[in-house]
């Protein structure tokens, strides 16, 4: 046992009584919540360190879906995002193999490791998503999977023997790709967010965008916000999520100028001002991947990544999957919202959760 | 730089050697990773989600934390005084009587904050524990309380609507169960307490007042103790052993349990500093001198080191205990009879049927007890008609014969007085004509003098 340490913290305390002793409170404490002013320092802040050391223990997991047509360089963002070969590219096709038939659904989970933080990673790809020609309904095999997830976790949850931490399939965000075109979202882009911004966190993203001048782009960016609007589709960050008015500064901020994030992906080193960076090389130039003046691929990285990360899987699990629930026990019960599982089962609680028998 | 590039993918190059090497020691774990065909990826940059736990933490301190705390023990053996110690803070002002006839639990909730972190404490005290003549039932309303507490947890984690990321956690965390210095052993009360606890709440047993205990007897005292708890079969809350950066102080500090505390908010002068002591004509007890007694120790392990872990365990292993055995008891099970998974829905579905059963009978039940109550009613208020009916023919009965005498008695009157009349002028007839015979002069003059007037 480390004797110094506790002395210091004596030490500190004490040093703390006798220059300035703080005044105790005059008025008998009434039984009520009440801000208590510490007489020195105890120690309660050290269940910062506690936490982070436990979260690090046991890692973290993240699941994040692409969905775009196909040749959009969704594979090649997810590699640029986190730095490493995570989806295979689909462009070693050659014409013979089919193009398939519906929307399929590939998983494919990778353990990566930063700074003692470990992450379970799981990239969903969506290959055949609007390749067809008759794209009806392609969205439906992706909310059914995602709907799939999320009963999964229902499952684990209501069982009466549990796991200690239920595996964590559900998924956080979603990236859809939208086409560069310059002038309009599409019907099937209007269609696949107007569905699943209900269900999932969906970031639109507007893919291959050293295809557009910066006037061009800017132009673009505005109108796809305006049709966003217009049809009401909520994209992450969602207005009615915001927590505190730091928060919704900070989130308005985010979407009223940044998104929809327009992004190159590469995962080509090339040498540029004596330094080593992603991009891709044209005659004209070569694209840096990570400067802010070529595209907006940094800021998709830290908004994802950095910052909103933990955010993204709170909202999931708080407001997505307890939607899920309520409708799921809702549908099956027939019960009015509100009422337990378990009906008449359960007795009356009372509504305060200390019975305090004075 | 490009040297640093390359430098820092050698070195999580090497990171991920050694990590696989020690990843490959916890073997279940990493054949589960194979089964779900999950690969181990290097990064050739830095990606930046190191920054997790920060974001994670950041959200916590938003939200707050909560701490609740039940100490259990003898009415004025220090537990307010230590709470107020602990913390630093002049908690509540008064003193509980001895005489109160059960035990009961009182509670009461606090704000503190420290730097950025805000903290909901809740300390639960028993009132009047072991006090009473007879003890045989002091521990049931402590169970009982811990009880109701997993009970609302577990009410709203089976709402279909719920909030569970807003819920304040009233969920005990920590029992502190103050021993008195005797000196010899555990009381029988104290034994029988804890065996009912330990399986429902993180137990720190406490030497209360240990500075009646001299240093000799306390070493001895708490080899007796221990030794009478582990005997007994008692769990008490070990301190966690699994992180290596803790995992010394902690394997320490389970050998010192229970630790022996003083409790004081008086501060005394020793030397030129001023701490908190109690002072006696023989010297001055310190409470944060280590050579004084183990309240430092306490509460480092208590606040410092293990408060979350301390919550975690309540959560992982307490509640879900009592999660389990309640869902059991209600008849929902995991796995039907032939050993097939049930469904929730399943199990759902038959208990609700039987509960409709159940409230169909019941409707009847009522309806037939409403139905007959209405009849019987009925009848009551026929039978006063009835009554009414009767007493009003009665009554006109009599008026009747009333009528009819008094008209029998009139007509009687009438008759005499017709008599009476007819006797009356039969009798002037027969007066005027005797009168007549004699007075007929009388009449001729009266009529002569009454015609000369004329």
């Amino acid at each position: 046992m480390s004797k110094g340490l506790p002395e210091t913290r004596t030490d500190a305390a004490m040093s703390e009584l006798v220059p300035e002793p703080r005044p105790k409170p005059a008025v008998p404490m009434k039984p009520v919540s009440i801000n208590s002013n510490l007489l020195g320092y105890i120690g309660i802040d050290t269940i910062i360190e506690q936490m982070r050391k436990k979260t690090m223990k046991t890692g973290f997991d993240f699941n994040i879906m692409v969905v775009g047509q196909s040749g959009l360089g969704k594979s090649t963002l997810v590699n640029t995002l986190f730095k490493s070969q995570v989806s295979r590219k689909a462009s070693s096709w050659n014409r013979e193999e089919k193009i398939p038939k519906t929307v399929e659904i590939k998983a494919i989970g990778h353990v990566i490791e930063e700074g003692g933080v470990k992450m379970k990673l799981t990239v969903i790809d969506t290959p055949g998503f609007g390749d067809q020609i008759n794209n009806e309904n392609c969205w439906e095999p992706i909310e059914k999977y995602i709907n799939e997830q999320y009963e999964k976790f229902l499952k684990e949850e209501v069982n009466i023997a549990r796991k200690k931490r239920i595996p964590d399939t559900r998924v956080h965000c979603c990236l859809y790709f939208i086409s560069p075109t310059g002038h309009s979202l599409r019907p099937l882009d209007l269609e696949f967010m107007k569905h699943l911004s209900k269900v999932v966190n969906i970031i639109p993203v507007i893919a291959k965008a050293d295809t557009m001048t910066l006037e061009e782009k800017s132009e673009f960016k505005q109108r796809v916000r305006k049709e966003l609007e217009v049809n009401g589709i909520e994209f992450y960050p969602q207005k009615e999520f915001d927590e505190d008015l730091e928060d919704k500064t900070e989130n308005d901020k985010i979407r009223q100028e940044s998104m929809p994030f327009a992004v190159v992906g590469s995962d080509k080193e090339y040498q540029v001002n004596g330094k080593r960076v992603l991009g891709r090389k044209t005659p004209w130039g070569i694209i840096e991947v990570e400067n802010l003046n070529h595209c907006e691929f940094a800021l998709l990285r830290d908004f994802v990544i950095r910052t909103h990360l933990q955010d993204l899987k709170e909202v999931t699990h708080n407001i997505h999957y307890e939607t899920y629930r309520a409708k799921r026990l809702n549908d099956n019960g027939g019960l009015p919202p509100g009422e337990g599982l378990l009906g008449n089962v359960l007795p009356p609680v009372p509504a305060t959760p200390c019975p305090t028998a004075e | 730089m490009a040297s640093s590039e390359v430098g820092r993918h050698l070195l999580f190059q090497s990171h991920m050697a050694t990590k696989t090497t020690c990843m490959s020691s916890q073997g279940s774990d990493d054949e589960q990773r194979k089964r779900e065909n999950i690969r181990s990826l290097t990064m050739s940059g830095h990606v930046g989600f190191e920054s997790l736990p920060d974001q994670l933490v950041n959200r916590s301190i938003q939200q707050g934390f909560c701490f609740n705390i039940l100490c259990v023990g003898e009415t004025g053996i220090g537990k307010s005084t230590l709470i107020d110690t602990l913390f630093n803070t002049n908690f509540e002002d008064y003193e509980s009587s001895h005489f109160c006839p059960n035990v009961k639990l009182k509670a009461q909730t606090y704000e503190l904050q420290e730097s950025n972190v805000r903290l909901k404490l809740t300390i639960v005290n028993t009132v009047g524990f072991g006090d009473q003549i007879n003890k045989e039932e002091s521990y049931q309303p402590i169970v009982d309380y811990i009880d109701a507490q997993f009970e609302a947890y577990l009410q709203e984690e089976l709402k279909i609507k719920r909030s569970l990321f807003t819920y304040h956690d009233s969920r005990i965390h920590v029992c502190l169960y103050f021993i008195s210095p005797t000196g010899h052993s555990l009381k029988t009360l104290d034994l029988l307490t804890m065996k009912n606890l330990d399986s429902k709440v993180n137990i720190i047993p406490v030497i209360a007042k240990a500075d009646t205990v001299s240093k000799t007897e306390l070493q001895e005292f708490k080899l007796k103790l221990m030794s009478e708890l582990v005997s007994n079969g008692v769990q008490i809350y070990q301190f966690p052993t699994d992180d290596d950066t803790i995992a010394k102080d902690n394997a320490a500090m389970n050998g010192l349990l229970p630790f022996a505390v003083v409790g004081s908010m008086d501060e005394v002068k020793v030397g030129n500093k001023v701490v908190k002591a109690r002072q006696y004509p023989w010297g001055v007890v310190q409470v944060e001198n280590e050579n004084h007694c183990d309240f430092v120790k306490l509460r480092e392990m208590l606040i410092c080191t293990n408060m979350e872990d301390l919550r975690e365990q309540t959560h992982t292993r307490h509640y879900e205990l009592y999660r389990r055995c309640k869902l059991e008891e209600m008849g929902f099970t995991d796995v039907g009879p032939e050993n097939k998974p049930v469904s929730l829905q399943e199990t759902y579905e038959a208990k609700r049927h039987e509960f409709h059963g159940e409230r169909q009978r019941k409707e009847e039940e009522m309806k037939q007890m409403f139905v007959q109550r209405v009849k019987e009613k009925e009848a009551i208020l026929k039978e006063t008609e009835r009554e009414l009916q009767a007493k009003f023919e009665h009554l006109k009965r009599l008026h009747q014969e009333e009528r009819m005498k008094l008209e029998e008695k009139r007509r009687l009157l009438e008759e005499e007085i017709i008599a009476f009349s007819k006797k009356k002028a039969t009798s002037e007839i027969f007066h005027s004509q005797s009168f007549v015979a004699t007075g007929s002069n009388l009449r001729k003059d009266k009529d002569r003098k009454n015609s000369n007037f004329l």
